[in-house]
C-alpha cells in the first residue's frame, strides 16, 4: 500500500492563504491512507477542527472508496457537488494519486494534504517498511526474496559497502547489512550465490509509468 | 605504466598517502600536503567528496598532484555522478594523465554536508570497476568502440577487518574478477586479519596495500569511531593514545610499529594522515619504507 504521512499544517495553511480560501471540502481516501491513519474519517474530522481553529468554513467531506479511481472520485464529486461549489479550494486526504484524481475531477482548486513517502509492507498494525521501489526490473530471484535496490540505504546490487561492520549496515546501524543477509538466506536455502549483477535498466522505469491491459485484453495478443 | 603499477609488479613495498582537496578554490593547503607526502610515497590518492562533503573535485587535484610530478590515484565513488558522467569522467582523466584510478561505493549523503543530496549510485563500485576495464579494452560499458581507450591501473577498496570474513572475501574476488589489480584497505589493526586478506587476494593474483590511520589524538579516535564509515579503533589501541602524555609522539610511535609490522604482511602501506601530514616523513623513515 502506499505510505503517507500529515503534511506540516503550516504548508497547508500557506497554500490555502495564497489563494485567500475561505471556505474548504475536505477529500479523504478509504484505501491506503485510512489504514495509514492519515486520510480516514476519524483524520478528515481532526482537519475539519483545524481548519475551523484557523477561521475556515468546512462546507463538507467525503471518503472516497478509493480515491486515485478516477470513474469513482468523478462520483464522489457529484454528489457532493453544491459542497464542493461552495467551497473555494479542495484540501486532499490521500496519496499523490488521489490528489491528482481529485484535481482532474473538479475545476477548483485542489492541494495536497499528506505527503506520499512509499511502498509500504504493513509489518504489523502501524508499522509500516518500505520493500519495494518498483524498478521495473526484478531481481528478487536473485537474492533471496530482498531487494538490495530498496532495502540498502545506497541501494546497491552488489554489496556490502565498505562501510559494513560485524554484519551490521553503515547508515541505519542498527540493521542488518541487506548483502549480509540475502547471503545468509541463500547459504540457508542452499542456493548458489549469484556473480555479479549488472548495472540496472533504468528505461525499464522511464516515467510516467503507464500501463493499459484493456488493448491486450480485445487484441488477444498483446503485451 | 604507472610508477605504483611498475613498483608493485616488481614485489616492491608501496607507500601511498591521502589527500582531501579544498572546500573551495584555494589550493595552497593541498599543494603543501602534497608537498610533504609527495616525495615520500609511490603514489598519493585524491578522495572524491570525501565524508560526502563538497570538496574540489579528485580530477582536477589529481592533475594538480601529477603536475607537481607526484603520481596521482584519481578516486571515485558511486554516489554523485550516473554512468554517464562516470564513463566521461574516466575518459577525461585518461586525457590529463591519470593512470590509477581507485573505485569505491561512496559514503552516504546523510553524513556528510548536504544530507539533502539525492544519492546516485547508479551503478555499484564492483560494476565501475568493470566498466573501467571495458575502456581499458577500448570500449564504452555498452561494449561499443570508443575512439582511443584508456590504460587504467585499476584498484578497489576492501575492509578486511570487517566481519563476516567469507562475505567480504567473495566481494573482494568478484571485485578482482571485474578488473581490481590492487586493493587499498581500511585503517587496520589486526595483523592477523590482514595477512589473512592478502594471502587471499594473492591467490588471485590482486596487491594489498594496507591502511594505517594516524591517531593523532583522543578527540581524533571518537571522530572516526562515530563518523568514519564502519570504523572502530579497537580499546587497546585508543587507551595508547588517550593516556599518552603526548598523544602526538604516541601516534608516530603506533603507526612506525603498525607499517613495520604490515611490512611482513603487505604489498605496501596506505597512510591517511588525519591532519598530521608533516610526521609522515618520519614514520616512514624510522620503518624503512617509501621513496
Amino acid at each position: 500500500m502506499i505510505i503517507t504521512r500529515p503534511r506540516e499544517w503550516e504548508r497547508i495553511r500557506d497554500d490555502l492563504d495564497q489563494i485567500g480560501a475561505r471556505a474548504v471540502f475536505i477529500m479523504g481516501c478509504g484505501q491506503c491512507a485510512t489504514v495509514a491513519h492519515t486520510g480516514g474519517e476519524e483524520e478528515v474530522l481532526r482537519t475539519t477542527a483545524l481548519l475551523e481553529r484557523d477561521g475556515r468554513k468546512v462546507t463538507g467531506w467525503a471518503v472516497g472508496e478509493v480515491t486515485c479511481h478516477l470513474g469513482g472520485t468523478r462520483l464522489d464529486a457529484r454528489k457532493h457537488a453544491d459542497e464542493i461549489a461552495a467551497s473555494d479550494a479542495i484540501l486532499v486526504l490521500a496519496c499523490g494519486a488521489g490528489v491528482q484524481t481529485m484535481a482532474d475531477a473538479v475545476a477548483k482548486p485542489v492541494y495536497p494534504g499528506l505527503e506520499s513517502v512509499f511502498l509500504g509492507n504493513v509489518v504489523r498494525h502501524g508499522v509500516f517498511e518500505e520493500r519495494c521501489q518498483m524498478c521495473g526490473e526484478c531481481v528478487l530471484d536473485k537474492t533471496a526474496g530482498i531487494c538490495p535496490v530498496t532495502t540498502c540505504p545506497k541501494g546497491l546490487l552488489n554489496g556490502p559497502c565498505g562501510g559494513m561492520w560485524d554484519g551490521k549496515c553503515e547508515v541505519l546501524r542498527d540493521r542488518e547489512c541487506v548483502h549480509v543477509k540475502i547471503r545468509r538466506r541463500l547459504a540457508e536455502q542452499g542456493r548458489p550465490v549469484p556473480g555479479v549483477l549488472p548495472p540496472k535498466d533504468y528505461s525499464k522505469k522511464l516515467k510516467p509509468g503507464s500501463v493499459n491491459v484493456r488493448e491486450s485484453r480485445a487484441g488477444g495478443g498483446g503485451r | 605504466m604507472s610508477r605504483l603499477s611498475d613498483a608493485l609488479a616488481h614485489g616492491e613495498f608501496v607507500v601511498t598517502g591521502e589527500v582531501a582537496p579544498p572546500r573551495g578554490t584555494d589550493l595552497s593547503a593541498m599543494t603543501a600536503t602534497m608537498a610533504l607526502l609527495g616525495p615520500h610515497c609511490h603514489a598519493l590518492n585524491i578522495t572524491d567528496n570525501q565524508g560526502a562533503s563538497l570538496h574540489l573535485s579528485s580530477l582536477a587535484a589529481s592533475r594538480v598532484a601529477r603536475e607537481m610530478g607526484f603520481e596521482p590515484i584519481f578516486q571515485q565513488t558511486c554516489r554523485d555522478r550516473n554512468r554517464l558522467a562516470l564513463q566521461s569522467d574516466l575518459m577525461a582523466a585518461w586525457t590529463l594523465g591519470l593512470e590509477n584510478v581507485l573505485m569505491v561505493t561512496g559514503d552516504d549523503p546523510r553524513s556528510g554536508d548536504h544530507p539533502q543530496a539525492k544519492p546516485v549510485f547508479d551503478i555499484d563500485s564492483t560494476q565501475l570497476l568493470r566498466v573501467a576495464a571495458g575502456m581499458n579494452e577500448g570500449h564504452d560499458m555498452l561494449g561499443r568502440p570508443l575512439k582511443g581507450g584508456t590504460g587504467f591501473f585499476l584498484g578497489a577498496a576492501m575492509f578486511p577487518e570487517a566481519e563476516p570474513w567469507d562475505v567480504q572475501l567473495e566481494r573482494a574476488r568478484a571485485k578482482v574478477e571485474a578488473g581490481a589489480r590492487f586493493f587499498q584497505t581500511q585503517a587496520i589493526f589486526d595483523i592477523d586479519k590482514l595477512a589473512r586478506a592478502v594471502e587471499a587476494m594473492h591467490e588471485v593474483g590482486a596487491k594489498v596495500i594496507a591502511g594505517v590511520l594516524l591517531l593523532r589524538s583522543p578527540r581524533a579516535i571518537d571522530f572516526i569511531n562515530e563518523r568514519l564509515a564502519g570504523l572502530m579503533v579497537p580499546d587497546a589501541i585508543a587507551q595508547r593514545i588517550r593516556r599518552a602524555a603526548d598523544p602526538v609522539a604516541a601516534a608516530v610511535e603506533l603507526a612506525t610499529e603498525q607499517v613495520i609490522a604490515m611490512k611482513e604482511v603487505a604489498d605496501g602501506v596506505h597512510i591517511m594522515p588525519l591532519g598530521l601530514t608533516e610526521a609522515v616523513p618520519q614514520i616512514l623513515d624510522q620503518a624503512g619504507v617509501g621513496l
